[in-house]
């Protein structure tokens, strides 16, 4: 059955605490290479029936994501492409 | 007749007990509510305490704002009932958007819990009218979430329309934009707050009784409010 997979990130003028720690951590392991990070979440959605898509993006912009500070999108995706999928 | 201010209570509630105790010092009736329970039982203020209701599962706040009681509150807080949202409280105010803007994640990413001056700017709301305007205040602080941003035009906006109840003196402990520690609806009766009053009303237990100025004051506003 096919999910829809809701990425939750912080705008771009919100300032990502978590993702500069990150950032900073990187030249520890030897990475000078990478400019910026920044975290989001991944949150991945089965309907009983067919996956909605309008649905999903109701359900986002009300509970998932806080609009004011966080964007989202919404997308379809296969089962076997899903973070709980087993090889 | 003594006012009855409800204290809320959440799944991960903390701080239930010390504010339904302010509320007694202050000289009002503690009235304690539960999450799942949309009845208000007649009280004449609310207060959201501070906490981590729901685990602060998703986001601070995300999902006690859909708590039965939540819907009652947001409905009552439109029609002018008084509610304070302290920490976790202030959280839940913003997520249910009966005050703009958001609390984030600490800019220096620790928990900060130290003794706090406040500085009160707005003694017009429901909850702060027995302070003078200027006058500081100590205050617990105690987040790891407290770091309030809004766009600059909703912090334009309530600077202008002096809706910046308090902000930090001597050090921001998160990162808050523009120092602000607390704010208010555009008709007062709502104020969301990230330190703890509630920590600060005797001697005993808190670094001062300035916390109590906030209890007290919704007894002022309930009195001379029209029945």
């Amino acid at each position: 059955m096919p999910r829809v997979v809701v990425d939750v990130m912080l705008k771009p003028e919100i300032l990502d605490p978590q993702g500069q720690a990150v950032a900073n951590a990187l030249p520890r392991l030897g990475v000078s290479d990478v400019a910026s990070v920044r975290i989001g979440r991944r949150i991945e959605i089965e309907f009983t029936g067919e996956p909605d898509l309008d649905r999903a993006r109701e359900i986002a912009d009300q509970l998932l994501a806080n609009p004011v500070i966080e964007d989202f999108t919404v997308r379809l995706v296969e089962a076997d492409e899903t973070a709980g999928a087993r090889p | 007749m003594t006012a009855r201010v409800g204290v809320v209570t959440f799944p991960g509630s903390l701080d239930d007990g010390d504010a339904a105790r302010a509320v007694r010092i202050a000289g009002a009736e503690p009235v304690r509510l539960w999450h799942g329970d949309p009845e208000l039982h007649g009280v004449d203020a609310v207060v959201l305490p501070g906490g981590f209701s729901y685990g602060d599962y998703l986001r601070c706040g995300a999902i006690a704002r859909f708590a039965p009681v939540m819907e009652t509150i947001v409905d009552a807080a439109r029609g002018g009932l008084p509610v304070l949202g302290i920490c976790n409280g202030f959280q839940i105010l913003c997520e249910a958007h009966l005050l703009p803007g958001a609390l984030t994640r600490n800019q220096h990413l620790h928990f900060r819990n130290r003794d706090q001056i406040l500085r009160i700017e707005s003694v017009g709301t429901a909850w702060t009218n027995a302070f003078q305007p200027g006058q500081e205040v100590l205050i617990p602080v105690k987040n790891g979430e407290g770091c309030y941003v809004a766009d600059p035009a909703t912090l334009d906006q309530l600077e202008a329309e002096g809706r910046v109840v308090a902000r930090y003196v001597g050090g921001n402990p998160n990162g808050s934009q523009r120092d602000i520690a607390a704010i208010t609806s555009s008709a007062g009766n709502v104020v969301g707050i990230m330190p703890h009053p509630e920590h600060a009303v005797e001697a005993l237990t808190g670094p001062s009784l300035d916390g109590l100025g906030f209890f007290t004051s919704v007894l002022k506003h309930l009195v001379g409010a029209p029945a």
